[in-house]
């Protein structure tokens, strides 16, 4: 094929963390065939190395950027746009892949699944995820999301001889399929309506749509089944009906990636769609100029994601569901930072709040998820709560690990899961919805509830079984990354609360913070 | 040493506490040594204080010995770690110290699963509890609030009696509860802050100069001043615990582990008081002064104490009594809290001293008699004075103690409290005076049935005496008792600044009002709502223009 020439260097760099990453992702398929089954650690290597030759990548593009003092670079004619927001989404999906694949090791092993395609279509995914971070194109934002959907589809029932997981990648399929048409309707009448794909033009034509025509139907309808769409995938109330039965079925590590990486993705690309590009100066794209129609919807999913999950979570008892659950609460939490601010104009420390909520997110319920992978050996599967009993006795450092995972989700100060809520509620009642805020913060009362269930038996339960809990090297590490991340960023946020300030282009002085004028 | 003495004493118990992290835990000697001494370590590193703060105390710097500048800790928000104290939390840190150090001596032989956890979780709650004194910054408040939930709920889960999960959950559930509204106030008087003075802080000081102008503020004005006293109010309410926030407590006291209660109404109870004393008084005088808020409050407390008392005399079992008896006595307390008088005030903290001297050592004596018997019902015992004499002395003036007999603690500060109250609303006292009488009845008759007689049960006849090290347990708190009781005039000295300074800002017409000559600034205000019936006309202050912003409250 060769360079085409419309396509600079500039295009490539900006591609190299996507075509690292696919190469690599090819070079296991090809590596996994010339290697014995007692071998099949070397995936897992090939696919971290990969995950970190992307992630020196990305530094290159940001190392660039930053000496050419762009705030954003776009390329492959306008449809990526790569600015610090998307660069800082980069990083959130590689640490959650590569936490996941140390996760995997043991597990895959266990389950006699190790194989390649497995940490393929992992890499896979990411690609699709950055595409979608990346992407400033309705038709590439698509193709990204189509990439990881398939991609995830598979990995869920990549534990081909267990019936949950069949049954949770058919059902993940069939409504994954569903909700992708409708997110695809709602893009084709977009383009009808503005005459082109770049999100940049579609705001600025959707603005002046509505500006001669405030209620334009056709705008709604394409509102409303876009925002299905982008809800779908960040499994808000009442889109989540695939999550806990994807969640349960798929394997644990997947969960455990899922849960973080494809939910990343799913807000990253919600947060283009609906918002456009952050940072200074602001690019308004996709669906910003109708704030005002989306607010009121996001209001009744947020409090319907918070009140349905946090109750359907008390009767839980298998984990994966529970954690499902409250992964779902959590997106309930988090849109909340989208509603703060008026109609018209958007909280800074709301979107703040959001992108903090998803860092310090990707560390404590990936570190959950992998405790509960860690349960799974020999014959056990180790998913429902009554696993959890006594854990302190066979797995002291796990299950203290566990304990701050937990709390971090419950929220509880100094631990990290504190910071998200804390910026969501901070900009909620600094735009004065008192209301929304009391009923946030009560429901994250009502979230510890089913966090102290696992912490009960875990240090108060009995255990069934005697003997020392055998837990991998490479399941360990993951496991320490996460609490140490956790911690940290609990107890010295002061630089994780810069890095999201910058990769938003608000001023590192809060009292100068504007972010849309 | 000086500037950091409070911060030696801050993070002594947690050395030992990352210290016990490497000891083996099947070595449990050790770790009963090693966590013993970093108790009485913590005790030793605290003792110092004491002198340091008796000559500073007349300096005119409302807090002393201040560490940290405001926003020294995550800077982008606004929070420091900003610690520094005053003679109220001065006597509470005492406390804290000295019943941290009883309640793990008092371990011992309580004690024996899991004995590496409880010290270690012993010794992150010792820190959690002073750094709740200490904190100058409200977001650090907050962090060390929260935090020193997660070892409490530890103590009583694992350690604790038949229905501990339950007790544990209930406890967690219902502080948090209340805790996160008052995130939401913390967060409010944040952004009012900065509306008033372009500058983002949790800095105490710094809120103490803007939070009082809510009230006044044509912006928000009482409505939204009372909603945020209430928003903090269901924290420290809960905490205390008033009326009818307190059925957590029974259930996590009748549960916790001997040492876990000790420290609970020793000092976990206090945080609640001293979160009014430290926060609610001065962020919203004029929704104190100005609003029947006051005489809920008082009408609250007064029910706690009659009430408790009340609930405690049909008791069966010992540590549910005293468990009640806790919620009569901090109805003291809060009474004193809301008299707003200088006397109601010392009186209350001196109560809440007296409180955690004598109800900590009422739980070290149940406990001790449930070590040998494994039975806190009353009716199991009778007569154990011939076979435990020197256990029933002190058992004896640790009551007359805790019932408020002259000559001991406990009446030093009733009647400060009764006189406090009885200066601004003589009724108010009348009606909580019967709580004394009931505390006599409660714990006389409690003496009574246990001690007296002959000895009923043969079980109880070869019940072994008190062991040296039990006595020691006992020693420092008798000391207190007597000491408080016979000769309380340093510990009023050392409140008379603190106090004086928070009942006059609360009394201080503030900044709005003061520019209005049509209110006379000394006059005791008339409409305090009188107690149980609510006929006060609420007085909404001469409505102000505008706020001068530099008001100095």
């Amino acid at each position: 094929m060769g360079l085409s020439p419309q396509f600079g260097l500039n295009d490539y760099l900006l591609a190299l963390p996507i075509t690292l990453l696919t190469l690599f992702a090819l070079g296991i398929l090809l590596i996994d065939l010339m290697l014995p089954p007692e071998e099949k650690w070397v995936n897992a290597v090939t696919a971290l190395v990969g995950v970190l030759f992307a992630a020196r990548a990305v530094y290159n593009v940001q190392a660039w950027m930053q000496a050419s003092g762009l705030p954003r670079v776009s390329g492959f004619m306008g449809t990526v746009l790569v600015d610090r927001f998307s660069i800082y989404f980069f990083y959130l999906f590689l640490a959650g892949t590569a936490i996941s694949i140390l996760m995997s090791m043991r597990y895959m092993t266990t389950e006699h699944e190790n194989h390649g395609e497995y940490y393929t279509l992992m890499l896979l995914s990411v690609v699709g995820m950055m595409s979608m971070a990346a992407g400033f194109d309705i038709v590439l934002i698509f193709i990204g999301l189509e990439l990881m959907a398939i991609s995830t589809y598979v990995l869920v029932g990549f534990l081909r001889r267990d019936r949950r997981s069949n049954e949770a990648a058919l059902k993940y399929l069939l409504l994954g399929a569903f909700s992708s048409g409708i997110f695809a309707y709602g893009l084709s009448l977009l383009y009808g309506l503005t005459g082109s794909t770049n999100l940049a033009v579609i705001g600025n034509q959707l603005s002046r749509i509505l500006l001669r025509e405030p209620h334009n139907p056709i705008a709604i309808v394409a509102l409303l089944t876009t925002i299905t769409g982008l809800l779908f995938k960040i499994a808000a109330i009442p889109f989540h009906q695939w999550a806990p039965d994807a969640y349960e079925g798929a394997p644990t590590c997947i969960t455990g990636f899922m849960s973080v990486a494809v939910k990343a993705a799913g807000w990253a690309m919600l947060f283009r769609i609906l918002i456009g590009s952050i940072g200074t100066p602001f690019v308004p794209g996709g669906l910003l100029a109708m704030r005002a129609t989306w607010v009121p919807v996001l209001v009744f999913v947020s409090i319907a994601t918070m009140t349905g999950a946090n109750f359907a979570a008390l009767t839980q008892t298998n984990t994966k569901r529970l954690l499902a659950y409250s992964s779902i609460a959590h997106v309930g939490y988090m849109l909340l930072g989208l509603i703060a601010g008026t109609l018209t104009q958007l909280n800074p420390d709301g979107v703040k709040g959001i992108l903090i909520y998803l860092l310090v997110y990707t560390f404590m319920n990936l570190g959950a998820f992998g405790v509960i992978t860690s349960l799974r050996h020999r014959n056990v599967i180790g998913d429902e709560l009554d696993d959890l009993n006594g854990l302190y006795s066979r797995a002291p450092v796990e299950a203290v690990l566990m304990l701050i995972f937990l709390f971090s989700l419950a929220g509880i100060p100094p631990l990290a899961g504190f910071w998200g809520k804390y910026f969501i509620f901070l900009s909620l009642i600094e735009t004065g919805h008192y209301a929304l805020a009391s009923l946030g913060v009560l429901y994250s009362v009502f979230g510890l509830y089913y966090y102290l269930k696992m912490a009960n038996a875990m240090f108060m339960g009995q255990p069934e079984e005697r003997g020392l809990l055998p837990v991998s090297w490479s399941m360990r590490a993951a496991l320490v990354v996460a609490a140490f991340a956790t911690l940290f960023i609990g107890i010295m946020p002061e630089r994780f609360i810069h890095l999201v300030n910058w990769s938003l282009g608000m001023a590192q002085n809060p009292m100068v913070a504007k972010l849309i004028h | 040493m000086q500037n950091h003495i409070l911060s030696i004493i801050l993070f002594t118990p947690l050395v030992g506490a990352l210290i016990l992290l490497f000891v083996p835990k099947e070595n449990k000697d050790a770790i009963r040594w090693i966590a013993n001494f970093f108790a009485l370590g913590g005790f030793l590193v605290s003792l110092p204080l004491a002198p340091m703060f008796w000559s500073q105390m007349q300096s005119a710097d409302r807090f002393k010995f201040i560490e940290g500048v405001p926003n020294n800790w995550i800077p982008s928000i606004g929070a420091g770690y900003v610690i520094g104290i005053d003679g109220i939390s001065f006597l509470l840190i005492m406390l804290t110290t000295l019943l941290g150090w009883i309640s793990i001596l008092s371990s011992w032989t309580a004690i024996e699963n899991r004995v590496k956890e409880y010290y270690i979780w012993f010794l992150i709650l010792q820190t959690g509890m002073l750094g709740v004194f200490m904190a100058l910054d409200f977001f650090l408040f907050f962090v060390f609030w929260e935090a020193m939930l997660v070892p409490m709920y530890l103590l009583i889960g694992i350690w604790g009696g038949p229905r501990k999960l339950y007790a544990a959950i209930k406890f967690f559930l219902y502080t948090l509860a209340g805790s996160v509204l008052m995130l939401l106030g913390i967060l409010f008087l944040y952004f009012h802050h900065h509306a008033l003075t372009g500058i983002y802080t949790f800095s105490l000081t710094a809120l103490y100069e803007t939070a009082p102008k809510i009230y006044s503020d044509p912006a928000y004005g009482p409505t939204i001043a009372t909603l945020l006293f209430f928003a903090f109010f269901f924290a420290f309410a809960i905490k205390v615990p008033m009326f009818p926030f307190h059925t957590w407590l029974p259930d996590a006291h009748v549960e916790a582990p001997t040492a876990g209660s000790v420290i609970l109404a020793g000092v976990l109870l206090k945080m609640g008081t001293y979160g009014f004393i430290r926060f609610s008084l001065p962020f919203f005088p004029d929704v104190l002064m100005h609003t029947k808020v006051r005489g809920w409050m008082i009408t609250l407390s007064i029910i706690a104490i009659l009430y408790g008392a009340l609930v405690s005399l049909m008791q069966k079992d010992m540590k549910k009594l005293v468990a009640y008896s806790s919620v009569s006595h901090l109805g003291f307390c809060t009474l004193g809290i809301f008299a707003l008088t200088p006397l109601g005030l010392s009186g209350s903290v001196l109560q809440q001293i007296n409180h955690g001297v004598s109800t900590g050592a009422l739980f070290l004596i149940v406990g001790i008699l449930y070590e040998r018997r494994h039975t806190r019902e009353i009716a199991e015992y009778g007569g154990i004075s011939n076979v435990m004499p020197v256990y029933a002395t002190i058992t004896l003036i640790m009551f007359l103690s805790s019932m408020g007999l002259p000559l001991l603690n406990g009446f030093v500060g009733e009647y400060y409290i009764m006189l406090g109250a009885f200066m601004e609303n003589w009724k108010w006292a009348a009606w909580a005076v019967p709580g004394v009488v009931l505390a006599a009845a409660y714990l006389l008759w409690l003496y009574q049935r246990v001690f007296f007689g002959p000895v009923s049960n043969p079980k109880n006849e070869k019940l072994q005496d008190l062991t040296p090290r039990e006595v020691l347990t006992f020693v420092p708190l008798l000391i207190m008792a007597f000491w408080i009781g016979l000769y309380p005039k340093p510990f009023l000295q050392i409140l008379d600044q603190p106090v004086n300074q928070i009942v006059q800002n609360v009394r201080a017409p503030q900044a709005g009002a003061a520019m209005n000559a049509s209110v006379q600034p000394n006059e005791v205000p008339p409409e305090i709502p009188p107690i149980i019936d609510d006929r006060s006309q609420p007085y909404h202050g001469p409505k102000p223009v505008i706020a001068p912003p530099k008001g100095k409250n």
